[in-house]
């Protein structure tokens, strides 16, 4: 933080600031000291709130037009995607902007992972994180039930289902969360409701996120502690607001081309069949960023441990900064966990794409095995690589030179290593 | 990042035997869609004989529920001029009510009316199709898995059934349906439908008027959006670039690269 006394200019400025001190807030925003080896995985985290506006934005307008009601939710969004003003450009933003989210959000997290950001003094920040990512996840479980179609009504009975897993009081709770003994009218408004709170406790949570964010600094790619403000760090504004405005601009443009070229291949045709109790589609999957967890469900074979073993991988992340036992920060000196890392990413692909598939012969093998293997990682080789793993030397700073190089070798290195 | 590409290519190892499991699709028939790509626009006199083929033969099964008589000379669709689609409107009977009497009563339809439903209630509908019910149009082809390929395949999949496969009554063969039984008997056959624009009405070229019909039934702001999609990315590749560069001179500042 920059700690010197900020005081505005102007009379009045000084008169406001001293009632409440907004402007030694935006000062200390401006200033705010970044470290300048920041690469661009750093960049998500502004295009995540980039992101959260822009669901909050659309779903605000579609929100006026959308009617919550088991008989006319289907036809009120043909409605805006016919009849209502540029409706079909609003909900396909807001449709395609939750994967979007999802990307930028997996992205942010295994940033996180590779550098180690969630360590000491930032596990706040990490776990902050992890609620905010469990509330998107409500969020958009709920927004996919409310157009109502086939998808929405059985993605919601099943996942709904998942809490009469809780022994005794499993099928009340499934009732309660109904309003009714099926999915019907009253979990469609209950569903609307909730899926116009969650952006807002969202918000706020991310406030707390920079908020703790601001009280240690960011982390970096070299994953060391660094003076702020030094010549290792440069003002927020202009270097950084720029740089998050640069990879902004890339991902709307990918975010372009979902919109307007092919809004609905992340969805599932089935959601354009309105919703009927009566029949059951073949396959009943959730949106591409919950199969691996989807995956993770259906490979245990009892439904409570099933459960238990989905909201665990999930779960499991909030104790990570203790899980990790290793000192060092980033990946780049850890030449064993950067293996272990990948075979993460990869495992957790893995993942993904059986979640998407039947859960039977060798699909569910495969399952079973990254399943396996994903807990392994979190409680086996995390802590035990922190006492095992040879750690290479780390640069004391990121300007000053390592092991009598050239003075940028840290960043150089790193830079290599993601570029290769 | 290389030992990530290594990963890769073993998942694609690990998956590919898992693929060849659900190897049963069938290939769908391929035809050049107009509305395709970057640019795609509809193909207006493909729209206006599709509509033809529409109400001279989907119609009288298959509703329509959320298309208005105005769409059909709306910009970007069929595109009849408004007159023609009064007088497409007025030739359907429309249900209105009650008057001041408070009885129902039949009008000739206006442009603001919804397309005329076949039935009146879904009830109806299977009671007259063997139990199974014609599916509404409006967004069948988004509600299909192969879209408008599977919905152009399967208007020409009809065939008698293998040896060894027996249909029930009113059930019938076609090999593009999930599980090649459907309780639609094949309705198109050469020379069916009377284009009146001339057009020489064999059933591929019904299948592909029909199909491009249904696809702007589905998204008639197609075009419009096509347009300003391209609109927008270029517009947004421009400001990037300028953007990089102000990027770039901002941190020249600092001897750290972006």
């Amino acid at each position: 933080m920059s700690d010197h006394e900020y005081t505005p200019k102007s009379k009045v400025g000084k008169w406001f600031n001293d009632r409440l001190p907004l402007l030694t807030l935006a000062n200390h925003l401006t200033d705010y000291p970044t470290p300048k080896n920041l690469n661009y995985w750093w960049t998500f985290g502004g295009i995540l709130t980039f992101c959260l506006i822009t669901q909050i934005v659309t779903g605000l307008v579609l929100a006026m037009h959308y009617i919550a009601h088991a008989d006319m939710a289907f036809d009120s969004v043909e409605h805006i995607m016919r009849d209502v003003n540029y409706g079909w450009l609003i909900r396909y933003i807001h449709a395609n902007g939750a994967s979007m989210f999802f990307l930028a959000v997996y992205i942010h997290i295994f940033r996180s992972l590779f550098y180690g950001s969630y360590k000491s003094p930032r596990e706040i920040i990490w776990i902050i994180g992890i609620i905010i990512y469990l509330l998107m996840m409500a969020a958009a479980f709920m927004g996919y039930v409310l157009p109502w179609g086939q998808m929405s009504f059985w993605g919601a009975t099943v996942i709904t289902n998942l809490f009469s897993a809780i022994p005794l009081v499993g099928e009340g709770i499934v009732t309660w969360l109904w309003g009714g003994y099926s999915v019907d009218n009253p979990t469609l408004t209950r569903f609307f409701t909730l899926h116009y709170l969650i952006p807002f406790l969202i918000l706020g949570l991310v406030v707390l996120h920079i908020w703790a964010l601001h009280v240690p600094g960011n982390n970096n790619p070299v994953g060391i502690d660094i003076k702020k403000p030094s010549k290792d760090t440069v003002p927020f504004h202009p270097y950084i607001v720029i740089k998050d405005g640069f990879a902004l601009l890339m991902f709307m443009i990918v975010f372009a081309f979902f919109v307007f070229y092919t809004p609905n291949i992340l969805g599932h045709a089935d959601n354009y069949i309105e919703a009927d109790p009566l029949v059951t589609p073949a396959h009943i999957v959730p949106e591409w960023y919950l199969l691996p967890f989807y995956a993770i469900l259906r490979s245990v074979p009892d439904k409570l441990l099933g459960v238990v073993a989905m909201l665990s991988a999930i779960l499991i992340l909030a104790a990570l900064p203790w899980l990790d036992t290793s000192k060092i920060r980033s990946a780049v000196f850890r030449p064993l966990y950067k293996q272990f890392y990948w075979i993460l990413v990869a495992d957790v692909l893995i993942l993904g794409y059986v979640g998407a598939m039947p859960a039977e012969g060798l699909y569910l093998l495969v399952a079973r095995i990254a399943t396996a293997y994903y807990f392994l990682h979190f409680l086996v080789i995390l802590p035990v690589l922190g006492f095992k793993e040879k750690t290479l030397p780390i640069p004391l700073s990121i300007t000053e030179p390592i092991m009598g190089g050239s003075p940028n070798l840290a960043t150089a290195k790193n830079k290599e290593s993601l570029n290769k | 990042m290389k030992s990530f590409f290594r990963l890769l290519s073993l998942i694609v190892l690990i998956c590919s035997p898992l693929n060849s499991n659900a190897a049963e699709k069938v290939e769908y028939l391929k035809t050049d869609w107009s509305f395709k790509g970057l640019f795609g626009k509809f193909d207006r006199s493909a729209l206006q004989r599709g509509y033809q083929v529409y109400t001279e033969v989907c119609s009288s099964c298959h509703s329509m529920k959320y298309l208005s008589y105005r769409n059909l000379s709306e910009k970007g669709g069929p595109e009849f001029d408004e007159l023609q689609a009064k007088a497409i409107a007025a030739s359907f009977e429309v249900k209105d009510g009650p008057n001041a009497d408070g009885e129902m009563f039949t009008r000739p339809g206006k442009l603001s009316d919804k397309f005329v439903m076949p039935y009146d209630n879904v009830k109806a509908a299977q009671a007259a199709n063997g139990g199974a019910y014609p599916p509404d149009m409006s967004v069948l082809v988004k509600a299909r898995g192969g879209g408008v390929d599977y919905i152009y395949s399967l208007l020409q999949g009809y065939e008698d059934p293998p040896i060894g496969v027996s249909l029930d009554d009113g059930v019938y063969y076609n090999k593009y349906m999930y599980g090649n039984k459907i309780k639609m008997a094949n309705q198109l056959s050469d020379g069916l439908v009377e284009y009146v624009d001339g057009t020489n009405s064999t059933v591929e070229q019904m299948s592909k008027d029909v199909t491009t019909f249904l696809m702007w039934a589905a998204e008639p702001h197609l075009e419009s959006r096509h347009q300003m999609g391209f609109k927008a990315i270029v517009y947004l590749i421009i400001l990037t670039i300028l953007v990089y560069f102000s990027m770039k001179r901002i941190w020249s500042r600092v001897e750290t690269e972006v």
